[in-house]
């Protein structure tokens, strides 16, 4: 009876600690002036990889190396990816050394998946996909949806609260989302450092989230 | 040669692609003076059956890796509600009808096609009501699209990230 007592309270206090840890490194948000930077980009199905590509177009090459992550089950989105750097190499040869690499993790979820089945996939991806985030320590990750990216963030979160690497999460709302927010975003307006919308509606629900017109 | 080109991007829209190629649609389109129909159909199970007549071609393909070819072919574009396939068309210039998927979560993507809509950009509707959309539409009052600004993104993240000039 007393162990139990003693382990429920030593449990107790190892999650309020992770809940103060993970109060701290949402609330952290210095600017370290820097030359580059290393970026995980989250890649979804169909229209949300058109999207972040679009975005990452307009990125300069100090956001090198580019990790992209993709759904294991999700060909297209690799190609894209490929298209893009090799179109961006060529219009640039003179940087050589801009390194892109492509990860595959389990999906979180499909289409139309159960509620239920979707957390289960969905803690089963975190757990698949911590120890490659562990090994590229990004300094930034930016995605725009899909749900493969909650566990990409979950474990980017998690490096910050053990005190491993402060990652930056960048999050921004599909174009389509336009009166209500993904479930992603829904999740992610929480844990992310800038979340972004393109639609002014949603900066009047949501006046922390950063408004800056159309942006793909 | 007026061709209309029916996308659904990389989903599953099997109600669309048996809509638009009912007989009864197909002479509607006919009607309307196109006498091509290029469908891409994506993952869904409904494929049906390409012809060639004097009078009427149907294309129907499931993917290829860029639709800017049967984009820029087409005079109409019926399209699913996906923000690529949707942004890709108005950026061409092409007049588009979206037809909303009632099947999908949430039906999110009807907010985008409203608010396009409601910037004069396209028309939208459902599987059940595009063939009276199709004949009663006016695609000269259709407003030109602005494609947005991802610098605005790139200056703002380079300012939080601390990049330096």
């Amino acid at each position: 009876m007393v162990c139990l007592l003693i382990l429920a309270a030593a449990a107790g206090a190892v999650a309020a600690f992770l809940v103060l840890r993970l109060w701290i490194v949402l609330r952290s948000q210095d600017v370290t002036p820097r030359q580059s930077l290393s970026l995980l980009v989250v890649a979804g199905s169909g229209g949300h990889t058109t999207e972040i590509l679009r975005l990452l177009g307009s990125l300069s090459n100090a956001y090198s190396p580019r990790h992209y992550i993709v759904a294991d089950t999700d060909e297209m989105s690799a190609n894209k990816i490929n298209s893009f750097e090799l179109d961006r190499a060529d219009r640039d040869p003179s940087n050589m050394s801009t390194r892109y690499y492509i990860h595959r993790i389990p999906r979180s979820r499909e289409v139309q998946q159960s509620w239920f089945s979707t957390l289960l996939t969905t803690l089963r991806a975190t757990w698949l996909s911590f120890p490659l985030i562990l090994r590229l320590k990004p300094d930034l990750v930016l995605c725009n949806g899909p749900g493969t990216c909650v566990p990409i963030c979950v474990s980017a979160l998690l490096l910050g609260i053990l005190g491993i690497k402060k990652v930056i999460i960048v999050y921004v709302e599909s174009i389509c989302r336009v009166e209500t927010l993904s479930l992603s975003g829904k999740i992610l307006f929480h844990f992310s450092d800038y979340f972004i919308v393109q639609w002014p509606t949603l900066k009047e629900k949501y006046p922390k989230s950063v408004y800056l017109g159309r942006i793909v | 040669m007026k061709c209309v080109f029916v996308t659904v991007g990389t989903t599953s829209f099997d109600d669309l692609v048996a809509c638009v190629s009912a007989r009864d649609n197909l002479q509607v389109i006919k009607s309307l003076g196109y006498n091509r129909l290029i469908l891409q159909i994506g993952r869904g199970m409904v494929v049906p059956e390409p012809f060639s007549t004097e009078s009427f071609t149907l294309d129907v393909y499931r993917y290829k890796d860029s639709l800017k070819e049967d984009l820029q072919k087409a005079d109409l574009v019926i399209s699913h509600a996906g923000a690529g396939s949707c942004l890709e068309t108005l950026e061409k210039g092409k007049p588009i009808v979206v037809v909303i998927n009632e099947k999908l979560m949430n039906n999110h993507q009807l907010e985008l096609a409203k608010q396009l809509h409601k910037g004069g950009h396209l028309f939208y509707c459902t599987c059940s009501t595009l063939p009276g959309l199709l004949q009663s539409m006016d695609l000269s009052t259709l407003k030109c699209y602005l494609p947005g600004q991802p610098e605005k993104f790139s200056a703002f993240l380079d300012k939080v990230v601390g990049l330096q000039k």
